[in-house]
């Protein structure tokens, strides 16, 4: 069983790895790389919880093995705010109370971040449809899809 | 009565208490920087997993594990050899039992060993090394098929005394409340309505799977990490099965993914303690979320028979109903809690409801938000829907006509104080979404319902810092925003601003014993607490300024964060902040704190109607949410946002438990789909906005009138969409979930 070495970008870092062939990036990102931020809600791409994006295309990362990675760029939620300066999304999910448990909330502002990147001025029926990949049962997404077409016009007034 | 109350009650005035104020674990939480259950890890950790079994109902003949504990890299394997053999409670020997089987396996996916290995890889090998040898038993898994006395029987012998000879050995209790002559009030009514209703097992659907970090000496001292609505509960249950203090098992609750009941109870959490004793490594366990679907607690599926009696003009005469609960393979279902709520919002002269606790081979049901209540509710508002329709009858105002109030006694026996039920019908009437028009295929229903609220054993300790800031300790972990709630009473009581304090939730050997995060107990009794706390620093501040101005404590006043002179003997002294006295108190005698202890009560019962817009597909079955409004009684609103969000989570749940979640068996008594993509849960695009509308009748029984909030949401949800679907497809729906075949062929067929 000899290891495969991997060398990838995430939150614009260089960083290297060795993962087993079966291993998912989700694994790896949590287990090896101590990102923690992508959770593990289903394993099988149902649940949205682990999103990230892989050279700027959202994907469920434990649908991907972490040999895939090789040479990619992956962004995760730990890279979204800069610095102490977190992303609109983020603050308008404090501020709009779009979360409850939180155990989704990564997986859902990495999704709406690659949305935003598409579509500026998504309606509500886009966000909807965007989002139905990510599972929350604590809100009835109701708030987060305020606080998600709020974000877009703020980002949008400030360009 | 419910309105005059609320108007004769002055109405108390708040300064920070009811703002909408940031949560204090934002920032973690949108960061990834948050801990939860599996977040977690430890030097020289181990991996473990469990070993289930394949069949519903079979005898453990043996179980060799000598090859899977030869596997390079395994470091233990238990099985429940390895659990003493302790004599417990029958409650905390089902869990036991539950955890781990005993001598026979009794549902699909029933653990039955674990291993301990250098990784998650080793430790599936190290499964498939070990062989059980099983007997196959006769099994069943339907509620009314336990119930014939020839079904294949669980735990003979076991039937509690209530339940009258002769009936199925799966037949575990009898529950009876009520009040009056159901047949007489049946002779009195114009109209009666008989049916039958059934409601399928759904699962709470936290998205966070069950998962825990144990480490654990020769010396039986231990740690244990996990997410848990309770970490009192869960060192108390393990300490008991395993055989070891409660004192010297520390355990930590991490963030918690959602729990909504399912995490009251321990399913990995003594495994992973005896694995990690074995092993003398830390042991982390995380289920798979088919784990999660095949072995964590449902709820209850029910079959359910109503009789109702009403008047031409919608007095309702009779009402009766029969609840046949199955909680799984050992008893508790939810039955009791179904019984007693069934009626609990109606003023009846007859009342009357059985409930029968019927085991069968399926995962032992867990809470899940009001539990119980919701099928109840899904019955009787069906049937009086149903009921004021055929007569004609407006459902608001024939509810009105029937409703509870300051002195109603209930259909399971108390008398109720101030309550908001009419509150939320006429805010119902009045609202503009009661006169919207609806289109074709659409319909519109309307439904009540009721839960009780707990108060519950709570410790809250509050600590003042040099520099004047406060730290609330209490032992309750935050699921939807509590930690912002309590701190919000905290300064309010203190009058400080929000930002000053700081709430923390405590391990098990930080504060005293604190019932489990349930029964919407946390912002009233931890609150009730906190405020009661910060009463108490209060009081010693005032005596530390009063011997400082060599004057009599009763000369003192605490008023907007300040102690201040009171009356014309007190002097002339300046007022002395919060912040003025914190900072001297080394001088004036030490540390400033204040604490409390209470088995909380006063927990004020809580009502809600729900109005629900729906349009059915005649082509396809499929039901579609166009509008959906929560009419709700929370007492006081502490932090609005998170209340309407409880009101609009309770709804979504209510949703897809009316539309699509099920457990689905096959003959084979297997699970036919554990995981998310055949468990479909309410996903964005299924759903419209849902708009919450809070009323605040103050709860007499707390200082600041909150009542729990958290459950009631998910009570009255089946019914109202089940009535807008009936009028929608001009078809009455009686069982759960109306999902697209099934409406399809009630469609077709009539």
């Amino acid at each position: 069983m000899s290891q495969i070495h991997v060398t990838t970008k995430i939150n614009g870092e260089s960083r290297e790895f060795l993962c087993e062939a079966d291993e998912s990036l989700l694994h790896v990102l949590r287990d090896r790389l101590g990102l923690t931020g992508a959770k593990e809600g289903c394993g099988t791409g149902d649940c949205g919880a682990c999103s990230v994006t892989v050279d700027g295309r959202l994907v469920c990362s434990c649908l991907m093995l972490g040999a895939e990675a090789e040479g990619r760029e992956i962004a995760t939620i730990e890279g979204m705010a800069e610095g102490e300066q977190l992303h609109p999304l983020q603050r308008k999910f404090i501020e709009m109370a779009a979360l409850q448990c939180g155990i989704c909330t990564p997986g859902i502002l990495v999704a709406a971040k690659s949305l935003l990147e598409r579509n500026p001025d998504p309606s509500e029926e886009e966000a909807r449809y965007w989002l139905a990949g990510n599972l929350c049962r604590c809100t009835g997404y109701d708030k987060i899809i305020r606080a998600v077409l709020d974000a877009a016009r703020e980002m949008r007034e400030a360009s | 009565m419910a309105l005059d109350t609320e108007q004769d009650v002055k109405p108390l005035e708040f300064k920070v208490v009811g703002t909408r104020v940031n949560r204090p674990d934002g920032v973690d939480k949108v960061t990834g920087r948050a801990r939860f259950g599996a977040d977690m890890s430890a030097p020289g950790m181990l991996i473990g997993r469990v070993l289930r079994s394949p069949h519903p109902h079979a005898r453990i003949v043996s179980i060799d594990t000598s090859a899977a504990e030869a596997l390079d890299g395994v470091h233990a394997v238990v099985t429940r050899a390895d659990f003493p053999d302790i004599e417990l409670d029958d409650a905390l020997a089902d869990i036991r039992d539950n955890c781990m089987a005993g001598e026979k396996a009794l549902y699909d996916g029933h653990a039955v060993a674990a291993v301990a290995a250098s990784s998650a890889a080793v430790a599936r090998q190290a499964l498939k090394l070990i062989t059980v040898a099983y007997e196959p038993l006769p099994h069943v898994t339907d509620v009314d098929a336990a119930m014939k006395p020839d079904a294949p029987a669980l735990h003979p012998g076991r039937t509690n005394e209530s339940v009258p000879e002769g009936m199925s050995p799966n037949v575990m209790a009898r529950y009876e409340f009520g009040h009056g002559d159901i047949k007489a009030g049946l002779a009195a009514a114009d109209r009666v309505l008989e049916r039958t209703y059934r409601t399928e097992a759904t699962h709470q659907g936290y998205i966070e799977p069950n998962a825990c970090l144990a480490q654990m000496g020769p010396d039986g001292r231990a740690d244990l990490w996990c997410c848990t609505q309770g970490q009192y509960m869960v060192r108390d249950t393990c300490a008991a099965i395993l055989g070891i203090k409660q004192g010297q098992l520390r355990v930590t609750a991490s963030e918690i993914g959602g729990g909504f009941g399912g995490k009251t109870t321990v399913f990995l959490e003594p495994v992973a303690l005896a694995l990690a004793r074995k092993a003398g490594r830390p042991v982390k366990m995380v289920m798979s979320r088919s784990e999660v679907l095949r072995a964590t607690g449902p709820i209850a599926s029910t079959s359910i028979d109503v009789r109702l009696g009403m008047t031409k003009d919608g007095r309702i005469t009779a009402g009766f109903a029969e609840l046949r609960y199955q909680g799984g393979a050992w008893p508790g279902s939810p039955v009791e809690f179904g019984a007693m709520s069934a009626f609990a919002p109606y003023d009846l002269e007859n009342v009357k409801t059985i409930g029968w606790d019927v085991v069968t081979n399926r995962p032992k049901a867990a809470a899940y938000r009001a539990p119980g209540a919701p099928m109840a509710a899904f019955a009787v508002e069906s049937a009086i829907d149903e009921a004021a329709r055929l007569l004609g009858l407006d459902p608001l105002e024939m509810r009105l006509k029937n409703a509870a109030r300051e002195g109603t006694r209930a259909s399971y026996g108390v008398t109720y104080p101030a309550i908001g039920l009419e509150a939320t019908l006429r805010t119902a009437r009045d609202h503009p979404h009661w006169s919207a028009p609806l289109g074709a295929n659409q319909g519109r229903g309307v439904a009540c319902g009721f839960w009780f609220n707990f108060g519950g054993n709570t410790s809250v300790s509050i600590s003042i810092a040099s520099d004047g800031t406060v730290n609330v300790t209490e032992g309750n972990p935050d699921i939807c925003g509590s930690r912002a709630s309590i701190s919000l009473m905290a300064a309010e009581e203190l009058g400080i601003p929000y930002d000053r304090v700081r709430t923390v939730i405590a391990d098990t050997a930080s504060l005293g014993l604190n019932d489990v995060t349930d029964g919407s107990r946390v912002t009233f009794a931890v609150g009730l607490a906190t405020i009661e706390a910060a009463r108490a620093a209060k009081r010693e501040m005032c005596r530390r300024v009063a011997r400082l101005w060599e004057i009599d404590e009763e000369a003192v006043v605490w008023k907007d964060g300040a102690v201040h002179p009171a009356g014309p003997n007190a002097g002339d002294n300046e007022p002395m902040s919060l912040a003025e006295i914190a900072a001297i108190a080394p001088n004036t005698g030490g540390p400033i704190s204040g604490h409390h202890e209470v088995n909380a009560e006063g927990a004020g019962v809580s009502f809600a109607t729900h109005m629900v817009d729906v349009e059915v597909d005649p082509e396809t079955g499929a039901t579609k949410i166009l509008r959906y409004t929560v009419f709700q009684d929370a007492g006081k609103a502490v932090h609005p946002s998170y209340v309407e969000g409880q009101l609009q989570g309770g709804a979504t749940q209510g949703i897809g438990w009316a539309l699509n979640e099920e457990y689905i068996y096959g003959e084979d008594g297997v699970l036919q789909n554990p995981g998310f993509l055949d468990y479909r849960i309410p996903v964005a695009s299924d759903l419209p906005m849902i708009e919450p509308v809070i009323l605040e009748i103050p709860n007499p029984g707390h200082p600041y009138g909150v009542r729990g909030v958290g459950e009631t949401s998910i009570v009255p949800p089946l019914a109202a969409i089940a009535n807008a679907v009936s009028a929608a497809a001009g078809v009455r729906m009686t069982e759960l979930p109306m999902s697209p075949p099934k409406l399809l062929m009630a469609m077709q067929h009539g």
